[in-house]
């Protein structure tokens, strides 16, 4: 269990321009917001000296970007081989790195040409190499397929439906719509939901991610160093990284793993709210992985805001809009603000809990939740300001 | 059709798969199972996940199993696949207790359901590649 609460913090931000072709490469992505992130926080590169980053083969190696930054020393610079499951994981390490003595203030980034460049929802599986070669031949190649046996599952199991994937999708863009560099800003409604293109059954392309060229960086270090920075801290109150049994061979592999009908939240929740001591009711602000619509849906029981089945109902009549019970995804999410594989819904925690937020501000946002992954294994956040 | 003319991701068997092919190829669907505690799993692994024996059998699967889970993909993902769509692929819970996916055949997308009673079969793709697919039992 986390035992690090509230001793360090998150005192910088960073991100690029999310879009579809970036024009640059992703050492260039990735130098830019870890650059924005220490110019947020008004630290210099010479007191950075740990880097963490995490790639599916789509992106460049922390040392690489240490180079890039001019740092003087990178004592600790680790690359995760791992996909959105890690984008939480990267500031537990951070945190961990420095409680060890590793580091003192530690950039987190991730950064891809993930439109433009390697495309992860099209490529990855298309080799039957390993443990594909049971997967590939069927045309069982990308993760909207392996996902739709999830969800499939989960509404056969609990009657969860489309319109209640549709209104994640809707809320999720509704929050873009109020967030400057969002991807998608256009409003949509549900019976858009309901006659967009069916791509994989139960998904129609409205339930699925976008794809992003773009990076997004964190800086951490000890809480006091944070107070004495430029920017208000965001304190770590929680930090969780796990899964259940038979995680797989690969994100994609979960033919092992005990019922499609949950996924890693459930076997995390315990040890994160322990962690930090608080629990879901707690929680002002929620930025929760949605790879998929259905992703929400099945994170929000698996963390305990309802109990397992009752996540479809959970997020109707407004209860994750900005105004309701739990806000959720207030920069739009994967779904509308952009793919930066979990890193952004980190970026916006903290402006949330900054005030920073402009005009989709939750107001008197004191304690969010971020989560990272959708399958049998992942990470979460709690943060505090 | 020749493996030169075949489109779609072509499976290359390893140390550990060779022999689960090799019997696909004779219509004959195996697994393996540890010849220590008799656990058997899938897909093919180097060691038993029970008692990490390295000591395995391969035995005859009855093919016959129930739906776990399904999608039906209106979308390629490879080109290979275009002309097929749409795929409907399943997750089967085998009698062994394993799982293992492919394409359905002859099951009506209306008419799945979790737990549908299910039987493996095989189709040549290849002279040098069967795969399974799955028809109702
Ligand atoms: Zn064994």
């Amino acid at each position: 269990m986390w035992s690090l609460r509230d001793k360090y913090a998150i005192a910088g931000v960073g991100y690029t321009e999310y879009s579809s072709k970036s024009g640059v490469t992703v050492l260039d992505l990735a130098t830019r917001a870890c650059g924005n992130a220490l110019a947020d926080a008004g630290l210099g590169a010479d007191q950075v000296d740990g880097v963490i980053s995490y790639t599916f083969n789509d992106s460049v190696p922390a040392m690489a970007v240490a180079t890039g930054l001019g740092l003087p020393g990178a004592r600790y610079a680790v690359d995760y081989q791992a996909g959105g499951n890690a984008a939480n994981l990267v500031i537990q390490a951070a945190a961990a790195a420095i409680e060890a003595g590793l580091a003192e203030n530690v950039l987190c980034y991730r950064a891809m040409n993930g439109r433009s460049g390697f495309r992860l929802g099209g490529g990855r599986e298309l080799t039957a190499r390993g443990i594909t070669q049971h997967t590939a031949p069927h045309g069982w190649i990308s993760y909207p397929q392996a996902m739709a046996m999830w969800c499939r599952r989960h509404m056969i199991r609990h009657g969860t439906t489309s319109a209640q994937l549709g209104a994640v999708a809707v809320t999720c863009r509704d929050n873009a719509a109020l967030n400057e560099r969002a991807m998608m800003r256009q409003p949509i409604t549900l019976a858009d939901h309901r006659n967009a293109r069916m791509i994989v059954e139960p998904f129609r392309l409205l339930d699925i991610c976008l794809e992003s060229d773009g990076a997004c960086a964190v800086l951490v270090t000890g809480a006091e160093r944070a107070r004495d920075l430029r920017q208000r801290p965001v304190y770590i109150l929680g930090a969780a990284y796990g899964g259940g049994p038979n995680q797989g061979d690969d994100l994609f592999d979960a033919i092992r793993w005990p019922d499609h009908d949950h996924n890693y939240s459930r076997y995390i929740a315990d040890d994160l709210w322990r962690g930090a001591g608080v629990g879901p009711r707690d929680v002002d602000v929620a930025e929760i992985y949605d790879c998929f619509t259905y992703s929400v849906i099945v994170q929000l029981e698996g963390f305990g805001f309802c109990p397992p089945g009752e996540g479809g109902g959970f997020v109707q009549d407004g209860r994750i809009a900005r105004d309701g019970e739990l806000p959720i995804n207030t920069h739009g999410g994967l779904l509308s603000e952009a793919y930066i594989h979990g890193l952004n819904h980190v970026v916006e925690a903290v402006e949330q809990l900054r005030g920073q937020a402009g005009p989709r501000q939750i107001d008197g946002a004191e304690i969010a939740l971020t989560t990272a992954g959708a399958m049998t294994c992942g990470s979460a956040l709690v943060l505090r300001n | 059709m020749t493996a030169a003319t075949y489109d779609k991701p072509l499976p290359p068997p390893n140390e550990e798969s060779r022999p689960f092919w090799e019997a696909m190829k004779e219509h004959r669907l195996v697994l393996q199972k540890c010849g220590a505690c008799g656990k058997v799993r899938h897909y093919p692994r180097p060691v038993c996940d029970a008692c990490f024996s390295m000591d395995t059998e391969w035995m005859e699967a009855s093919g016959k199993g129930q739906v776990h889970s399904w999608t039906i993909s209106h979308h390629a993902f490879h080109p290979g696949f275009k002309g097929d769509l749409p795929l409907v692929l399943v997750i089967v819970d085998l009698d062994e207790g394993v799982r293992m996916c492919a394409q359905a055949r002859d099951l009506d997308p209306e008419g799945l359901r979790i737990g549908l009673p299910v039987r493996v079969d095989f189709e040549d793709a290849t002279d040098d590649l069967t795969l399974p697919v799955i028809r109702p039992a």
